[in-house]
Parts: C-alpha cells; structure tokens; sequence
C-alpha cells in the first residue's frame, strides 16, 4: 500500500513542480521581458476565450485522473481483506490498548507478523484519537461512540512509529507507540510466550454470564430476548421492517443504547449497560458472540412471528439489500 | 487619466477624512466607512502581532524534539490561541473589514456603505468579541485546538472554552454585518454607468466572500452555541457519552469553516486582480472569467467541507462525493492564476513593492492550491491528513496568500489612506525578506508532514529535527519581514512624501479623488464611462507618456 500511496504522490508532486515552475517562469519572464520603458505602451488585450477554455479543460482533465486514482486508493484501503488476523485496540488519553483473540494484551506496542493482512478494530473510551502509522501510510480516526477499522500488510521486520494524529488534549504528543513487526515464526513464538488471561471469547462469555445476559437471552421459545447464536454477521429485520446486518457497532449499540434498534417480535424492556461495562468488555462480549457463531448454526430468531427473519430467507434478504445497495436506495422504511 | 510620470510636487489637501474632526469622540462614534476602517486596521494589527508573538513561541519550542521550552499544556494553548488569533481576529476581517471598508464604497463612486451605522456597530461588536478572546486567553487560555473538536472540548479539557467561542461568536457576527453591508451597496450605490461588468474585481470579489459571510457565519453561531449548551449544561449533543455524535459536530464545524477559508482568500484575490493590472498597465485578462470564478467558489466553496473527514469515518461515497467537489472548487482558482499570469503578457511591468507582493501571492498561492490537491486526492489524504503537510498548505495558501495579498493592497491604497508614500526600498526589502523567510519556515513542513509528524505536537521524534530548525530559523526571518512594515509605515506618517491623488497612475474611481479622501469621498458624485482597467488604447497612453 505504501508503494502505491507513494506513487500518487510523486506523480501529483510532478504535477505540482510543473505548473508552479510554469507560472514562476512566467511571471519572472514576463515582468524581465515587458519591464515598462518609456515608448513601449502595454497592449491592450481583452481575453482569449480559446485560452480560458484551455486552462480550464486542462486541469479539469488532469483533477480527475488524480481523482480517481485517489478514490480508487481510498476503495482499496476500506476494504480489509477477509483473510486479515483481527486484532482491537482501545484508545485512551493517552495510551494505546491492544488486546489480540487469543487474549494477549499489549500497551503502546502492537506486534504484527510480516506478510499477513493485519485488521485493528478500534474505539475510544473518552475523545477522539487517530491510529496513524506512517510508514503504512495508514490513519484512522478513533471515535467514541463506534467502532472503525484499519488494515495494513506489513512488509519488513522492524519498528515503526504509532502516532495519535488526532488532537485529543494535554498528552497528545506522548501518545505514541510503536508496531513491531516480525516474520511470522518469530510472531507466533511471541504470542506462545504472551500471558494469556484467557482468550477474549472466554473472558466475553463470562461477562456475558456476569451480567445476566442469559435470563433472556436463551434459545428457547419462551425468551424475552432474541437468541444470540449465530447472530453476528447475519441481517436482522427490525420493528420498522428495516434490516440492518448484526456487526461490531450494531452489538454494541443494542448493548448501550437498547432501545435504538428493537429486533421485530420483541419488546424494549432491556435496560442499558452504558457506563457499566467497558470497552474491553464490550469488544469481549462481541468477540464472545463472534465465537458462538462460528461454533453453531442455530435458527437466528427463536421466535415464529410470521414477520422474523428465518435462517432460510437470509440469503434472499442479503441478495435484496445488494441490490438495494446498487440502486443507491436504502433498504426498508427510513425514518 | 493623470500623469504621473513627471515629478510634480503634490500638497495634502486642505480638508480631508482624517482632520476633518479631531478628538476621541470623533473616531468612537464614526460613520465614516474610511474611519471605521482605520479602527478595524489598528484592532486586527495588534491580534496580528499577538497571533505572531504565539507562532514565534511555538516556533522556539520546536527547535529541540524534547520540548524543553513549555510544558505539553502550554504549548497545546499557544497554538490555539494562535490559530484563534490569526483566524478569526485577523485573516477574516483582514481585507473586508480594512481595505474593503476603505476602498469598496470610494470604488463604487459611493460616499459611504449602505448602512454606516451597521458599520460601526460590526467594529464594536468585533471588539466586544475582541475582549471575549482576550478574557479567555489572559485567564489561562484555551487548550482545544482552534478547531474545537468535540468530546474533547465540551466535556474534557478544563480550559475557557465557552468564553472564547462567545468571543469567535460575537466575531461572526461583526463578519455577517460587513457582508450584509458590501452586498446591499453593491447592489444599491453604484455611481452612474458603473454597471456590474464594469465593477472593479476587487468589488466581485469581496461581494463573493460577503456571500458566504452571511450564509456560512450563522451555522458557526449555531455550532458554537451548541457546543456551550453541550459543556455548560450537559445536553447531550456531540459527546456520546450524553448521547451525541461528535461527528455532527465536525460537520457543523466544517460548513462554516471550509467556506470560510473562502471568506479568507476571495477579497486576497480582488487585491491581486487591482494590483496586476495597475503595474502592468494593462486591461485585465479575462474580465468575467476572474469575476464569475470568485462566484464560483463561494458557491462551491459550501459543498465540500466534508474533505476534512476523509479519515473520520463518514462512508466511503460521501467521501468520494467531497473529494470530487473539492477538485471542482480547485479549477476556478486556477483559471485566476492563469488570468493574472495571462494580465503581464505584453504589458507595461514595474516591480513596486505592491507589484512584489502580488508576484509573491501569485507563486505562493499556486503551490498552496497545488498542494490542495494532495489533501483531496482520498487515497493520498489518508497518509498526510492532520500532519505538517496540511499545516503547510494552510500557510502557503493563508500566509503565502493572503498575508501577502494583504499586505500588498495596504501598500498599494497606503497613500490613498494616509495621503503619505512609504519609503520604496525599505518596503521593497521587507517583501524580499517576506517571501524568502516565509519559503524557508513552511516548505520544510511540507516534507516533514510527508515523513509523518503528526500536527500539534508538543515533542516529536529526533529524525524530524533538522527539518523543524530549518522552520524556525525562517519564522525569524519572517517575523523581520513583517516587522518592518510596521515601523516604515508609522514613519511614514510625519516624513512620508506626499503622495497626491494617484501615485501609481492607476484607473479606479478610488484615485481620481484627493488622498486622504474627503469625508464624503467625492466632491462630485463620479460618472463611469469606461470598462474598468482602462489604460487606455495605444495612442493615449503613448501621449501621457
């Protein structure tokens, strides 16, 4: 990514010594050349249609190739592929959380193995940060209310700088970090010998048990709550008959804001755990539902309301929301 | 038409603005657009050199990584006191507030603005405003950056917040009543014949930025409000914790101030198109074409605030919806550039101190829009998005710009001001120093942003020193070259040459009336005949030649 990031850059800085080099040459030959001199009046020219359509056309032409190569770049780089080791991070003023599945954890320091897609999930407990590592050529801001995501592959062993680039108060500055990255043996000898405190699935699966998430979330028919297995990455009817795919941010939406997206056939009686659980916990919850998904294949409702959603009209509803993409149309009601 | 060539020996006029009333009352409780414009010059040169006095400290703590010079928090307050400062006390109602107030009215062959005392109401709005800022700024400042992004500045930093954005408030309120002025007098006090194609540029241009002074400025009061409410009062707006979405706020924030950049640069560019033309000698180059594209980008200029959030997490269309608008916004820009270029072309070029500061923005602005285009390109802003990369650009179009295009239109209407000549050579070395202290302070950060120092850092990694010292040894030089401005210019008061009506032999209503004018600008009210920048056909000119 970086090569082709470079690329575009060395192409625009060409762009950009040409036509600076054009019109300083000009102005300087200009001003030598038609220095006032007594007998010699200026011309009196009115504009040249031909030339404005010229300097128009010209570096509309050459924008949009800039354009598109940027846009296509962009494409690219919000796209992790789904091959990618997962790792989350939780920023903070001012330190760099990272935690990895199988429940190794790091601050300010982020291991990667060369040669493998990396995808960070990130979120932010208090303002604003940017996980930005240069030498990827890789920002993202962190938000706290939702979860973005950045990938990168790196290429060469070493260390390289981890920045905050968004300005996020007196500590700013310090908080930094660094990516190690490794060739893959050495990777997983270093995550042999991190202490693992259990996994982040496992660690998730407690919580879920702590808080009691499982007096209504049950498979059975009877719950008050919709069953989680084989809930996350799946589409879900709401009670306005939108449907909206079980992501990172829908989970931990519906953990601290329950009433925003009610599952069609159940009622709003969940209350929020906002300011109870952290965002480790949550990224644990999830993960947590992540791995009861991988693990089964149960019906994703537990209810036999005739509007659900059942396993075997998923694929319908995923083909219609892909083409609902395509016309540019949301899908369902908006409100 | 006057001859200018010739040495003739002119005398101040016997009654003009400045001694037609003495005493304190008489400057307070003005009218007088060209008096109210003096009381804006005085206010915005000291937030200048305040603003200046910041840039100098954060300069000096750069020198080393370490920042031994302030602390972390001190120095996270002196640069958003110094962004505060410059933008919103300076570079908004640089040329608007100051040259505009002087110069608009006289150019429209008027003798005032549309609403003299909305006028003097903006000065003193400003300076309640002006008080605000320096209230926030003495009782320990402000720590948010002058952007102000939520949560961090509603329920985080500790800091005057609510004080400074009443400040910034009042500020963008004075800005609504200038453009409100500017565009009801250009509309209603045009002297006879001086139709909208014969307006000067300088005209068309802060009519544009009026535009967007009064359709930008009040979803800044809202977004500041909101902010207020937010911190003062615990509403959940932006913070999430309260239920909000600090994204909103960044939109908000942003649709006032991308255009306002606009507000910043346009009326620069007006002063450009006069300056051009006057030392060239020469009608301007595509007369609608530089006046419709200062319309062009107020109007664009409203559509593409969101490419300050390409990494922000807004989705990836409406990214490329922005980025692609950005691009549209960039070619008006150019055709301006193209056209002033285009202007020297066989004219009649002498290199006076205007005519130097003009060059200046002409090449400077060129590589700060260029660079604009790096910011745009979507794949390319990833990288270098809230790095010195964009710290540069902002100067080079902000400082290399309209700095300059500034402080070229105040030595090109000086003597229509004050009546008096600056001394040339003098004014001539400082725009030398200017420019080359300004290339030496900011073109290393272009570099330095592309390496991936981060902006408002406090310390910053040993590899990115050299770079930053080579900054700081031009922000010395640069703070000569706008230092002496100031002391020629005062000098120039009691030992200045007497300048006479036109020292430049330029068209333009505004020099065919004494310097300083009279308090109602003309005697008679002026009749226009001719297209504007008439220098004449070939014989004419050879004849007062």
């Amino acid at each position: 990514m970086a090569g082709q990031v470079d690329a575009l850059y060395l192409f625009l800085v060409l762009i950009t010594t040409f036509f600076s080099l054009l019109i300083a040459i000009l102005i300087l030959y200009f001003a030598i050349k038609y220095k006032r001199t007594p007998g010699r009046p200026a011309e009196q020219i009115h504009g040249s249609t031909l030339l404005e359509i010229v300097w128009t056309v010209i570096p509309l032409g050459i924008s949009m190739v800039i354009f598109l190569w940027g846009a296509f770049l962009y494409f690219h780089m919000q796209r992790p592929p789904s091959n990618a080791l997962e790792i989350y991070g939780v920023a903070k003023q001012w330190m760099w959380k990272f935690e990895y599945p199988a429940g190794q954890r790091e601050i300010n320091s982020l291991h990667v193995p060369t040669g493998q897609p990396v995808k960070v999930t990130l979120i932010s407990q208090d303002v604003i940060h940017s996980f930005f590592v240069p030498a990827f050529r890789v920002k993202q801001d962190v938000l706290p209310n939702r979860y973005r995501t950045a990938w990168f592959t790196a290429t060469t062993p070493g260390t390289y700088h981890l920045f905050c680039s968004q300005y996020c108060g007196t500590k700013h500055s310090g908080m930094i970090g660094e990516v190690v990255v490794m060739k893959p043996a050495d990777f997983a000898a270093w995550m042999e010998s991190g202490k693992a405190e259990g996994s982040l699935a496992a660690n998730g699966e407690k919580l879920f048990q702590q808080f009691g998430c499982t007096t209504c979330h049950r498979p059975d028919s009877g719950a008050r709550g919709p069953n989680l297995e084989g809930l996350y990455g799946r589409p879900v009817r709401l009670q306005d008959n939108r449907v909206v795919v079980a992501d990172d941010n829908y989970i931990r939406e519906s953990i601290l804001d329950p009433n925003a997206k009610i599952v069609n056939g159940f009622q709003p009686i969940m209350p929020t755990f906002r300011g109870v659980i952290s965002e480790e916990g949550l990224l644990q919850i999830i993960a947590y539902l992540k791995s009861m998904s991988e693990q089964s294949g149960q019906p994703l409702n537990n209810r036999t309301s005739p509007t659900e959603l059942r396993d075997t009209e998923v694929p319908n509803v995923q083909q219609q929301m892909q083409q609902d993409n395509q016309n540019q149309k949301p899908p369902g009601k908006q409100p | 038409m006057s001859s200018t060539t010739q040495p003739v020996t002119h005398v101040m006029p016997a009654r003009h603005y400045l001694n037609d009333n003495y005493g304190i009352r008489s400057w307070l409780l003005t009218k007088d657009h060209k008096r109210i414009a003096i009381l804006y010059l005085f206010s915005i040169t000291f937030f200048f050199f305040i603003g200046g006095i910041f840039a100098s400290l954060i300069r000096l703590h750069l020198l080393t990584p370490g920042g031994e010079l302030f602390q972390a928090d001190t120095y996270n307050k002196l640069f958003t006191m110094h962004g505060v400062n410059m933008i919103f006390f300076f570079l908004i109602p640089s040329v608007p507030a100051v040259l505009g107030n002087f110069i608009l009215p006289i150019m429209l062959g008027a003798k005032d603005l549309a609403f003299p005392k909305i006028n003097l109401l903006s000065w003193y709005i400003f300076m309640g405003g002006a008080t605000f800022a320096l209230i926030a700024m003495v009782s320990g400042g402000v720590d948010t950056g002058w952007t102000f992004y939520t949560p961090l500045s509603s329920g985080y930093v500790k800091t005057n917040v609510i004080t400074m954005a009443v400040g910034i408030l009042f500020a963008g309120f004075s800005s609504i009543f200038t453009g409100l002025n500017f565009i009801v007098t250009t509309h209603r006090m045009r002297a006879p014949g001086l139709t909208w194609g014969r307006l000067p540029l300088m005209v068309w241009a802060n009519y544009a930025a009026s535009l967007i002074m009064i359709l930008g400025t009040p979803v800044l009061a809202i977004t500041l409000i909101l902010l207020a409410l937010e911190r003062g009062f615990h509403i959940g707006i932006f913070d999430p914790k309260l239920g909000g979405d600090p994204v909103l706020f960044q939109h908000m924030f942003w649709f006032y101030s991308h255009p306002a950049v606009y507000i910043m640069i346009l009326p620069g560019m007006g002063v450009i198109s006069e300056i051009v033309t006057c030392f060239s000698r020469k009608r301007v180059f595509g007369y609608s074409f530089i006046a419709f594209s200062s319309i062009a980008i107020a109007v664009f200029g409203f559509v593409v605030w969101a490419h300050h959030m390409f990494v922000a997490g807004i989705s990836v269309y409406s990214a490329m919806v922005f980025s692609l608008l950005s691009y549209a916004v960039a070619i008006p820009s150019a055709v301006k550039v193209f056209n002033w270029t285009a202007t020297m072309y066989k004219g009649s070029v002498s290199l006076d101190t205007p005519m130097l500061y003009a060059l200046g923005f002409i090449g400077l602005f060129t590589v700060g829009g260029l660079t604009g285009l790096f910011l745009a390109a979507l794949g390319l802003d990833v990288h270098i998005h809230d790095t010195y990369f964009v710290i540069a650009h902002f100067h080079y179009v902000m400082v290399g710009g309209m700095v300059m295009a500034y402080l070229g239109g105040l030595h090109f209407w000086w003597p229509k001001i004050t009546g008096k000549l600056y001394p040339e050579a003098a004014a001539k070395l400082a725009a030398l120093i200017t420019f080359i202290g300004f290339n030496l302070t900011f073109f290393p950060q272009f570099i330095l942003g592309y390496m991936g120092m981060p902006r408002r850092y406090a310390t910053y990694a040993p590899e990115f020193q050299v770079l930053n010292v080579f900054s700081t040894a031009g922000a010395s030089i640069l703070a000569v070259g706008f230092i002496l401005p100031a002391i020629y210019f005062v000098w120039s008061l009691k030992y200045g040459e007497v300048a006479g009506p036109n020292p430049w032999g330029a068209t333009g209503l505004e020099w065919q009336t004494s310097s300083p004018p009279p308090t109602h600008n003309f005697y008679q009210t002026p009749v226009v005949t001719e297209e504007p920048y008439y220098y004449g056909t070939e014989e004419e000119v050879r004849v007062v030649q």
